[in-house]
């Protein structure tokens, strides 16, 4: 397995004598709050020290991620969004089967859009592009589901005696709570539709001022960030749309009675178990 | 007790949650068209009787039957649709009171009949508030709402919730005032809940004292409330 260039590498020099430069910089801020007496010192120094080594570590797991075989990458992918549903289902404490619709909906909402993209050649089918592009739509996924979930369970634990009194009445469990389901779907699009309508107006994404600042054409950047951010809006879409028809259903017993939406603190363990 | 079969009979109906008991092996039969109402301390599981008559607990142990038919077997829309529920909580929702009056059929699938929707906000005696927001209904108007709303599916049996708690008197008045117009109707078979025992006296057939989850007592008025 190749580190990726070694340490030695002219690039990664280079790179740590700016690393010491940008520090410099940082420790006059550090320096600032001591004389100061702000008290932020240690703070902020943990911060500085931290980010380093966090995104250290991570260019360095990426680095070992180039050197491994194409079809690793979706186990890599399969791991971030199980992750990413673990994470997710917090938000909905509650909410029956919370995990079990994280995950449905994470995994179909990005792998959809992964999939097609790649077949499209939006994506190059290599580790180097579907491992940080993947992450990427499956983290918006994830957002979107953890919003759609906190929503969904603040709808139904405030309108509960109305969506009682519906089905108390002969109304269908999907049309009672419909309302509510759809609040939730509203909500968790919010982040993804604001982005969207300000794209290049307020939202200069990232991607497209890395892409510009590394010498491609702003025209080019801005085709491609546009790209990303239709893939980001798919995949939230997709997830949340997909989030709504599991919750609206798990959230009834069998004979149309809404469940209590009861806090717990599942293991991974009983999370797996009650996968099945 | 009169000879024709029951419309609605809890056999050995029963509801635990957590391991606590709360409704234990009930066995009631209501007639076609009577009116029983249950009264009891508060905390005796009176309305969670209700909300397993309606089906909206699943019973731990025994079953309702409605017509002789075992409730289980009726799909859960078609059973509430004949023995309506009005919670103690109206639970409202934010819309208009024609909207929530008609909530239940339109949600149903059903295109509610203005008319009969006007006759009713006549009969609940809310002509005219069709418009209005259900927020900013008082507490007397809104139980009437929650009424409407039931009665507007025409259940063959009608579950009353504590109709009257929570208002103050005069409200109280008006809603029982309702209730007593309602009950006339011979068709309908009414379960009313109440800790109201005068007012068990004053509009039930027979009187079921309920207590600690079981049926204590169960005749005429009269012979129930000393």
């Amino acid at each position: 397995m190749t580190v990726p260039a070694g340490l030695g590498d002219p690039t990664v020099l280079a790179g740590l004598a700016q690393v010491a430069v940008a520090s410099a910089l940082a420790a006059v801020v550090l320096g600032l709050s001591y004389v100061r007496e702000l008290g932020l010192a240690r703070e902020l120094g943990g911060a500085f020290v931290r980010g380093f080594v966090q995104v250290l570590a991570m260019g360095a797991l990426i680095g070992v991620l180039f050197s491994i075989p194409l079809s690793f990458s979706g186990v890599v992918l399969a791991g971030m969004v199980g992750y990413a549903a673990w994470e997710s289902r917090r938000r909905g404490d509650g909410v029956p089967r919370a995990f079990r619709v994280s995950l449905t909906a994470i995994a179909l909402g990005s792998s959809v859009v992964i999939v097609t993209m790649t077949a499209a050649g939006a994506i190059e089918s290599t580790v180097r592009n579907l491992v940080p592009v993947g992450g990427m739509i499956i983290a918006n996924a994830m957002k979107t589901n953890s919003l759609a979930l906190d929503r969904f369970k603040s709808e139904v634990e405030s309108n509960r005696d109305e969506i009682e009194a519906l089905l108390a009445i002969g109304v269908p469990a999907r049309a009672a709570v419909a309302e509510h389901v759809t609040e939730s779907v509203r909500a968790s699009l919010i982040p993804v539709v604001d982005a969207m309508r300000t794209l290049g107006l307020v939202y200069i994404p990232g991607m497209m001022a890395g892409m510009i600042l590394g010498g491609a054409n702003p025209i080019y950047a801005a085709e491609y960030q546009f790209v990303i951010m239709a893939m980001i809006f798919a995949a939230g879409g997709l997830t949340s749309m997909t989030n709504s028809l599991l919750v609206g259903r798990y959230a009834f017993t069998e004979a149309a009675q809404l469940r209590r939406f009861e806090e717990s603190t599942p293991t991974l363990l009983s999370t797996l178990r009650s996968l099945r | 007790m009169t000879a024709t079969p029951p419309k609605l009979a809890a056999e050995n109906l029963s509801f635990a949650v957590d391991g606590e008991r709360i409704v234990r092996g009930v066995d009631l039969a209501v007639a076609p068209g009577e009116t029983v109402t249950v009264v009891g301390p508060s905390g005796a599981g009176k309305s969670t009787l209700l909300r397993l008559l309606n089906r909206l607990d699943e019973p731990t142990a025994g079953t309702v039957a409605l017509d002789g038919t075992d409730y289980r077997t009726l799909a859960p829309t078609a059973l509430r649709a004949r023995v309506g529920l009005v919670p103690q909580n109206p639970g409202l929702g934010s819309g208009t009171v024609y909207d929530t009056v008609t909530a239940g059929l339109r949600l149903r699938g059903s295109q509610p009949d203005p008319d009969r929707v006007r006759e009713l906000l006549d009969r609940v005696d809310l002509s005219g508030y069709g418009d209005r927001a259900v927020a900013d209904l008082s507490g007397g108007e809104a139980k009437r709402v929650a009424v409407a709303r039931t009665l507007l599916v025409d259940p063959e049996v009608l579950l009353l919730d504590e109709p009257t708690a929570s208002l103050d008197a005069g409200a109280q008045a008006e809603v029982e005032s309702l209730l007593t117009d309602l009950l006339a109707d011979a068709d309908r078979t009414v379960v009313l809940v109440t800790h109201d025992e005068a007012q068990a006296v004053r509009i039930a057939d027979r009187v079921v004292r309920f207590v600690d989850g079981q049926v204590r007592a169960s005749g005429l008025p009269a012979e129930v409330i000393a």
